[in-house]
């Protein structure tokens, strides 16, 4: 006896709408076994986890921080991913694009006005484009595959952060802590709102990103390149369209958003440089691609509700006593449900009886 | 072997086999005996419903009316399981084996039942040795030649021990050499009393191989005969047909002033695949006013000429390719366009147009760079309202039937996505098009259709090359016939010259005019 996915005549395009909301409602009933078989309190356990983090200003503020780096990022992805191309690697090319615009605050730090800021985030983005070449390059030229090579490339970049920030950046007024100087006035992105909460620019940007990106996929030709060299490239090599430069325009955008949002991190909610920049956002904002059904304008919202996820996991950290990698277990079983819903959608189960295994068990 | 094939008894038998998909009938009361200890030949050209009938044997397709027969008792295959386990094994055309694993570790995946591969490998060699068929169960199948992957599925379809063999189109990849050697083991087989449906266009080895033959021509048995007492070409007669249309137009006297818009000089090209063929030495030129069809037998190089010609595969020379007198070789498909010429490839879904893109959106695959200024801003941006209109206006002039306005590609029928794909080339008027199998799995009525705009295209002064494997097509349209065999082309002759027996024999690589092309190769 196994199961088979059969592929569906027609799938329902009411459950490709609500697939992310029952991902949603899926996670919460298992968020909330867990914190059942943890011997907490399910009621509890949600409320500090989804409604807390809503109730302060200053709370809202950190979603914004938060959601933002992942909407970037996201909006990348969903480039990549629609073009076929399997960007993994956003977290590397966020800490490369980070290095990258921190090199001015932190080796020329008496190079002080009002230009700083925009060269920082302009090199941010090329140094994320650059890193982001690199699996774009090996593809082309060696038909490597671009999901182990991004993969892997992150911890390069991982480390190579680490050894700067202990090593040739590390302050030398820093009491040998593994941290770079603290970036100088002109070099921090502002706060929208310094009144209410720490609100960077970071979140203009996603949004902008977002807009930009809706409108080039849907309204544009070069949106339409993407489409079709992602669904059918033989249709785009008909169509004229080139495979490779394909690959290299979705690898130098996501790369280059990473980027943008790796230096935006770093110059409006850290301030400096340290070993560890991001917890996990390259990786988190594959399933906010997904979850916003690799729509730029989904990606808004999804980008929002998966950074409740990083604020409910410190507040239940904080509240419940509970270890913040439970934030990871919620992200993980939303994409996993997600995943789930969308195969359901295209394919149904069926159980084949097979003959002959029967006869032998 | 044995005497008078009407002694031996029948293993299988079909009475009225009838498959209908939509309007199209694809075997239409198909009655078939294939005796024990014989090798039956099963005739036909492309589209005659040999498939379809080989998949209701091995239980792929279910039929809508008639019985099979197996030894006399009339059975039902659902599956190709149960026909496995009737006895009837297959050998598939293009083989289902992975590369990274071994030869036995390919056939152990395909059996039903757990059993280790050293056992397999240890009947796999028994077997090898037994046959004549020489491969070493432990090698990786990446590094098997096309002949030993064959014989791989050979070994895998004897494990199961079946009565009857289908071997669909086995020679199509392999060098004479490996040929001759499966022949042979196929006569050793007969030779057991086991019974092989064998499936080929290759006339000169159906008459060498087999015992009894079934013609099939647009789904209907045309014949039944003894392939040794009949000569090549009667038997391509009884495939093509003696019904050939009397050409509708005074064919163009060859060597006229007219200009020519498309020129192929001295075409090679490389097999990209283990399965694709070799181009060599093709030279073509069509001129204005003109159809030039290309027959041939399906994988003989047509959709090689094709990426070559339609610039999805570049040249190293750019004069070997030449539209309206300026040198195309080099040029990408994008670029070919903007010369002029359009191009309408075989497969419709994932190649002349994206499934899942609604039509306008598939008008934009072949226009955007053509119909830039009508159809785009200065900045790339979609004038919708522009494409629609041009999209409802092609189905229009098409009459392509569709639901909704503007549904997605796949939710077309294939006539109907087919006249679209025609309609968006032919819409700008094209001064040279090429066209792979024009008609291909399309409804009478919407190929006449196509047909009908081919030939008035050309009318209106523009080259038209059709690649096709429909003899009676090529006949209706063209002026001139060309015909494709192992990435050969022959010579074009006037429509008005040819008869379906020349062209049937040239299909099957008996041109004297090859010969010289061999030596000079």
């Amino acid at each position: 006896m196994r199961f088979e996915l059969v592929k569906r005549p027609q799938h329902s395009k009411l459950f490709s709408a609500l697939s992310p909301f029952i991902a949603l409602v899926l996670t919460v009933i298992c968020g909330a076994l867990i914190f059942a078989a943890l011997g907490k309190s399910p009621v509890d356990g949600l409320y500090y986890y989804f409604v807390e983090p809503l109730l302060e200003v200053w709370s809202l503020h950190e979603l914004a921080i938060k959601a933002a780096p992942l909407i970037l990022i996201a909006v990348g992805l969903s480039v990549c991913f629609l073009s076929n191309n399997w960007n993994i690697g956003a977290e590397g090319q966020f800490v490369a694009g980070a290095i990258a615009g921190s090199i001015l605050p932190v080796m020329f730090p008496d190079f002080q006005n009002a230009f700083v800021l925009p060269l920082m985030l302009l090199m941010g983005i090329a140094g994320g484009a650059a890193y982001g070449a690199i699996p774009a390059l090996l593809k082309t030229r060696f038909g490597t595959n671009e999901i182990l090579t991004s993969l892997m490339l992150v911890y390069v970049a991982q480390n190579f952060l680490d050894w700067l920030t202990r090593g040739p950046w590390r302050d030398p007024a820093g009491n040998n802590f593994p941290l770079t100087r603290r970036f100088h006035a002109d070099a921090v992105l502002p706060e929208l709102f310094p009144s209410s909460g720490s609100a960077h620019w970071g979140i203009v940007f996603a949004l902008v990103a977002a807009v930009a990106a809706w409108f080039m996929i849907s309204r544009t030709i070069k949106g339409f390149e993407v489409r079709v060299l992602g669904e059918s490239p033989r249709a785009g090599r008909f169509a004229g369209f080139s495979a490779k430069r394909m690959v290299f325009f979705a690898f130098l955008l996501s790369g280059g958003l990473a980027g943008l949002a790796g230096i935006s991190e770093v110059a409006g909610a850290i301030g400096y440089l340290q070993p560890v920049i991001s917890p996990g956002y390259g990786f988190t904002a594959i399933i906010v691609a997904f979850l916003g059904r690799l729509n730029p304008l989904g990606i808004v919202a999804a980008g929002l509700v998966l950074g409740l996820t990083y604020l409910g996991g410190e507040a239940a950290q904080i509240s419940m006593g509970l270890s913040d990698k439970v934030a990871r277990v919620f992200q993980g079983m939303l994409l996993f449900f997600v995943l789930g819903c969308d195969t359901l959608i295209h394919y149904r189960i069926r159980l084949v009886r097979d003959a002959l295994t029967a006869k032998r068990s | 072997m044995q005497q008078s094939a009407d002694v031996r008894p029948a293993l299988l038998e079909t009475r009225g086999l009838t498959k209908v998909f939509g309007t199209l009938t694809a075997c239409d009361g198909i009655d078939l005996t294939i005796r024990r200890g014989e090798i039956h030949a099963l005739l036909g050209e492309n589209g005659a419903g040999k498939s379809t009938l080989v998949k209701m044997l091995f239980g792929s397709l279910e039929p809508n009316a008639g019985e099979i027969l197996w030894d006399g008792q009339p059975v039902r295959i659902p599956s190709p399981g149960d026909a496995r386990k009737l006895g009837i094994g297959m050998v598939f055309q293009h083989f289902s084996l992975f590369e990274a694993l071994t030869a036995a570790e390919n056939i152990a995946l395909s059996l039903p039942e757990k059993v280790p591969v050293s056992t397999i490998a240890e009947r796999a060699r028994t077997l090898s040795q037994a046959y004549g068929l020489p491969v070493d169960p432990s090698m990786l199948v990446g590094d098997l030649s096309v002949g030993e992957r064959q014989r791989i599925e050979i070994i895998r379809c004897l494990l199961q021990e079946p009565q009857l063999i289908i071997l669909d189109e086995p020679t199509s990849v392999l060098t004479p050499q490996e040929a001759d050697r499966l022949f042979q083991t196929l006569e050793r087989l007969r030779a057991e009393g086991k019974s092989i449906l064998y499936i080929s266009h290759r006339l000169e080895e159906v008459k060498r191989l087999c015992d009894a033959a079934t013609v099939l021509r647009h789904g209907k048995v045309v014949a039944h005969c003894e392939p040794r007492l009949e000569t090549a070409a009667s038997l391509a007669r009884m495939m093509v047909g003696n019904a050939v249309q009397a050409v509708k137009r005074e064919p163009v006297a060859a060597g006229t002033a007219a200009e020519a818009l498309l020129e192929i000089r001295g075409l090679n090209r490389l097999p990209a695949t283990p399965f694709s063929i070799p181009l060599r030495d093709v030279d073509l030129t069509v001129h204005a006013g003109e159809i030039v069809g290309i027959a041939g037998v399906a994988g003989n190089g047509q959709s090689e000429l094709f990426e070559a010609v339609s610039g999805e595969a570049l040249q190293r020379e750019a004069s070997t390719i030449r539209i309206r007198g300026k040198d195309a070789g080099r040029l990408t498909i994008s670029g070919r366009r903007l010369l002029g010429a359009a191009f309408v490839p075989e497969e419709r879904l994932g190649h002349g147009a994206a499934p899942g893109m609604r039509l306008s959106e598939n008008l934009l695959l072949s226009r955007h760079r053509t119909d830039r200024r009508a159809f785009f801003s200065r900045l790339g941006v979609v004038f919708t309202g522009a494409v629609r209109k041009a999209s409802q206006r092609i189905a229009a002039d098409m009459d392509v039937r569709k639901s909704g306005s503007d549904p997605e590609a796949a939710a077309l029928s294939g006539g109907n996505l087919q006249k679209f794909i025609i309609g968006r080339e032919l819409d700008r008027q094209p001064s040279v098009i090429v066209v792979n199998q024009p008609t291909w799995g399309v409804d009478a009525g919407a190929a006449a259709r196509i047909r009908q705009a081919l030939v008035e295209l050309a009318r209106a002064g523009s080259a038209v090359l059709v690649i096709s494997q429909d003899l009676d097509e090529l006949f209706e349209i063209s002026d001139f016939i060309a015909v494709m065999h192992d990435g050969r082309l022959s010579n074009p002759m006037p429509t008005a010259d040819a008869t379906s027996e020349a062209i049937g024999l040239l299909m099957g690589g008996a041109e004297p005019g090859h010969a010289a092309h061999e030596a000079a190769a």
